[in-house]
């Protein structure tokens, strides 16, 4: 049967045709529905794991122990994950093991724009490239039997469009695997010098080994049309250079790209004119092909930043513009993402926004929208867990100076905070920095929709689970000043703010209630009672039309410029009242039912 | 055939995903080769939305060029100026417009202002614009959920797909107590378009 599936679901089918027992992952664009699907398998043990790296150290764990695994992350958490990434290469597998990244060229929602294709080349893993959603049902099949036969992780390199482009996809049944049995083998599995050394060289031998099947596995093919023009290209790619070059040209298409098929790509090259390398981000396959002593043209007619849409194909080869109407550009105005109406950062980000002397360090997540109007309320951003460890070192530097006023206030949310904010407070334990930690607890991971974490109490596969407690590892970890406020109280936030400031010592406060989004549990129900279902409205008559509650920064508030006075929209308003504490005159009122 | 290009925009929340699955599933009935193509970015209420359609004999691309779109379904009046580039150029390109508004965040503080012209902008470089109330249309059936069915239905034979057996597949992909008012919804949607 053949269903329209995006890469991801097709990648969560392929592992349970696989017959994949353990899956682990951490949410992260454009990955996160790869295991929110395999969860949907019963068949198949998935968890979030607090951050990329425990995610693939399980998964070598259960490879180990018998079972085929998968890891799947964004490309950015291949580098929390690359320490046992590259380690597992040299170890191998006893059962099957992949690693999925997904790559963001373009970058829609990533703080960076890396080639994660490049690690497969670092780490000597072998690797697939599919460019729509069969392949990526097919090649992860064949991924854990490459896994198996070289005794190796697989890397499995996706895409945006791959990754959340639908396309056909015919089913198949789920393999019956059975578990290996685990045999000790300290040689094989302890990677200290005396067997890391021999591992290397079993590890190079692989690769001169898989060019052989680089050069004659089906994922490689030369599709011969019209022979003037050869495009060398892999993913999606192949895809838009298809829609542009249509039978006007011939292919070689890569779906397996570590290490690349040299005697493919010499006799693709004995039978074409003028060869072009399409390729997203990194010039990987041209250096490789230009190693080769063969002549091609790459990044210096494409771009190296973006997606290689049909448009840029053409532009770059062709010179076609597409001009763009003055009328129709001038016209159009922004869309920003916005905290949602009752989001509970809001109440905090505007009193930190009011401080002085404070630097905001900043982490990833829905707040990392406070850096933008109206709040201005975060100056850096790095990647997960950055904010506290940046925070410290900066909070060093300013007290090492002489009459400093400067005081970091480190933000990053829960989900964030179990990921590698941790670690990074742990240093603030330990080398003692006057910093100040807010951990934004909304109970959930919101931005990439709603998954849950170590601290929500709720597994992947809709277990209730242990609720790891913020407070007490904070408590935990020596810290004496530590205090959970409810952020929709601004006169709470306000004074834990001036207590904060005023310490001359490290100090750890956590605003505690949900996200607006979020689908409460049980306890969150008892625990945040009444929680989302109020309205509030504006009274005109009071409204002087000073716009504070504007400052809010809350979608739900309308300012009538014509009458100079707020409204509310009722059917977006919760009711989590932060601008009726900031209304001077109280003209915004709780509806009464 | 050569492929036809659809797009689908709006914000966050008007039922665009709904829609582009009834959408991709009537054309999977009549055999065509589909792909569809969706940017997922911050889960975050009343964000832009764009979806992709593609339809043909054999569809290689998910995502649609520039200037080749051949029918925007558009739910709110900005994000169809927004995505117009799409449309194509030479007169045949076709806008199914939502007259509604959703307030950008600078509009509903008061710092940026809403378009006036976004409907003559978009008539300007449309060869057909099917404007349509589709929240008073769905308010006529009672339930303002179903815009997202009217507009869809709109396009249906602006695209030459009459011929769906539309019924079967709202029956087959709607929860069953909204069947029957969904059906009712893209009879009125066909009967606009």
């Amino acid at each position: 049967m053949k269903q329209l599936i995006t890469g991801d679901e097709a990648v969560a089918r392929g592992a349970w045709e696989a017959g994949v027992r353990f899956a682990a992952a951490y949410p992260g664009t454009p990955s996160t529905e790869i295991l929110e699907n395999i969860a949907t398998y019963k068949e198949i043990h998935s968890e979030w794991a607090p951050n990329e790296k425990t995610a693939l150290e399980s998964v070598i764990g259960a490879s180990l122990a018998g079972a085929r695994a998968i890891a799947s992350m964004k490309h950015v958490g291949l580098n929390v994950a690359a320490d046992p990434f590259f380690t597992f290469a040299y170890m191998g597998v006893n059962a099957g093991a992949v690693v999925v990244t997904a790559d963001e060229p373009g970058q829609f929602s990533s703080q960076n724009e890396q080639d994660n294709r490049n690690y497969a080349k670092a780490a000597m893993t072998p690797m697939f490239e599919p460019s729509d959603s069969q392949e990526c049902k097919d090649m992860l099949l064949e991924a854990f039997e490459i896994s198996e036969q070289y005794d190796i992780p697989v890397l499995f390199r996706m895409t945006t469009r791959v990754c959340h482009s639908k396309s056909l996809v015919e089913l198949g049944d789920r393999q019956d695997v059975p578990i290996k049995p685990y045999v000790k083998n300290i040689k094989k599995y302890v990677a200290v010098p005396a067997n890391a050394r021999p591992m290397k060289v079993k590890v190079q031998q692989n690769q001169e080994l898989l060019k052989g099947y680089s050069n004659n596995c089906q994922w490689n093919r030369i599709e011969m049309h019209e022979p003037g023009i050869g495009i060398i290209c892999s993913g999606d790619c192949y895809l838009y250079a298809r829609e542009v070059f249509g039978d006007g040209a011939s292919y070689l298409k890569l779906g397996f790209t570590n290490p690349l098929p040299d005697d493919l790509i010499r006799e693709f090259a004995s039978k074409v004119g003028k060869i072009y390398i399409l390729e997203e981000n990194d010039p990987y396959i041209e250096d490789h092909v230009r190693a080769l002593g063969i002549a091609c043209d790459g990044k210096n007619l494409f771009p190296r930043n973006g997606e290689m849409k049909p448009e840029v194909i053409r532009a770059a080869m062709f010179g076609e513009e597409y001009p763009v109407d003055n009328d129709v550009r001038s016209a159009i105005i922004p869309r920003p993402p916005t905290l949602c109406a009752g989001c509970p950062h809001r109440g905090f980000f505007y009193e930190l926004g009011r401080r002085k002397n404070v630097m905001v360090s900043g982490d990833i997540g829905c707040y990392t929208l406070a850096s933008g109007a109206p709040y201005h309320a975060m100056e850096s951003t790095v990647c997960m867990g950055a904010s506290i460890s940046l925070g410290h070192g900066a909070q060093q530097i300013f007290d090492s100076i002489e009459g400093n006023q400067m005081r970091v206030v480190s933000v990053l949310g829960d989900s964030t905070f179990f990921h590698t904010g941790i670690n990074s407070l742990m240093d603030v334990a330990y080398n003692k920095s006057n910093l100040i930690t807010v951990v934004l607890d909304n109970r959930i991971t919101a931005m990439t929709g709603q998954q849950d974490n170590p601290g929500s109490g709720r597994t992947v596969q809709g277990e209730i689970t242990e609720a790891v407690s913020i407070e007490a590892i904070a408590r935990a970890f020596g810290f004496k000043n530590v205090r959970v406020i409810d952020p929709n109280q601004l006169t709470q936030v306000k004074e834990t703010l001036d207590w904060a400031l005023g310490l001359q010592e490290p100090s750890v406060i956590i605003t505690r209630w949900p996200c607006a989004l979020k689908k409460q549990t049980a306890l969150d129900k008892e625990e945040f009672k009444g929680s989302f279902s109020s309205v509030y409205w504006v009274n005109e008559e009071l409204c002087i039309g000073c716009k504070k509650c504007t400052r809010t920064g809350c979608p739900a508030i309308v300012f009538q410029l014509e009458k100079k006075k707020s409204s509310i929209e009722a059917e977006k308003c919760v009711g989590c009242s932060v601008c009726a504490q900031v209304c001077p005159v109280h003209a915004i009122q709780k509806v009464e039912a | 055939m050569t492929t036809k290009n659809i797009l689908l925009t709006g914000v966050g929340g008007q039922g665009t995903i709904l829609a582009s699955k009834l959408l991709t599933e009537g054309l999977l009935s009549k055999g065509y080769d589909v792909k569809m193509s969706e940017v997922h970015g911050m889960s975050q209420r009343e964000g832009p939305v764009l979806t992709h359609v593609r339809f043909g004999e054999k569809v290689f691309s998910p995502i649609v060029e520039a200037k080749k779109a051949d029918v925007i379904i558009g739910f709110e009046e900005l994000e169809v100026l927004r995505n117009l580039e799409y449309l194509r150029t030479d007169g045949k390109g076709i806008v199914i417009l939502n007259e509604m508004r959703v307030n950008p965040i600078g509009v509903q503080n008061g710092s940026d202002k809403y378009p006036e012209n976004v409907a003559e902008l978009i008539s300007a470089h449309a060869g057909k614009v099917i404007a349509i109330d589709a929240s008073e249309e769905a308010r006529k059936l009672g339930n303002l959920r179903v815009m997202n069915i009217i507009l869809l239905a709109a396009s249906v034979r602006q695209l030459g797909l009459e011929e769906i057996d539309w019924n079967k597949i709202i029956a087959e992909n709607v929860k069953p107590q909204f069947v029957a008012l969904n059906q009712q919804a893209f009879e009125l949607g066909k009967s606009l378009g």
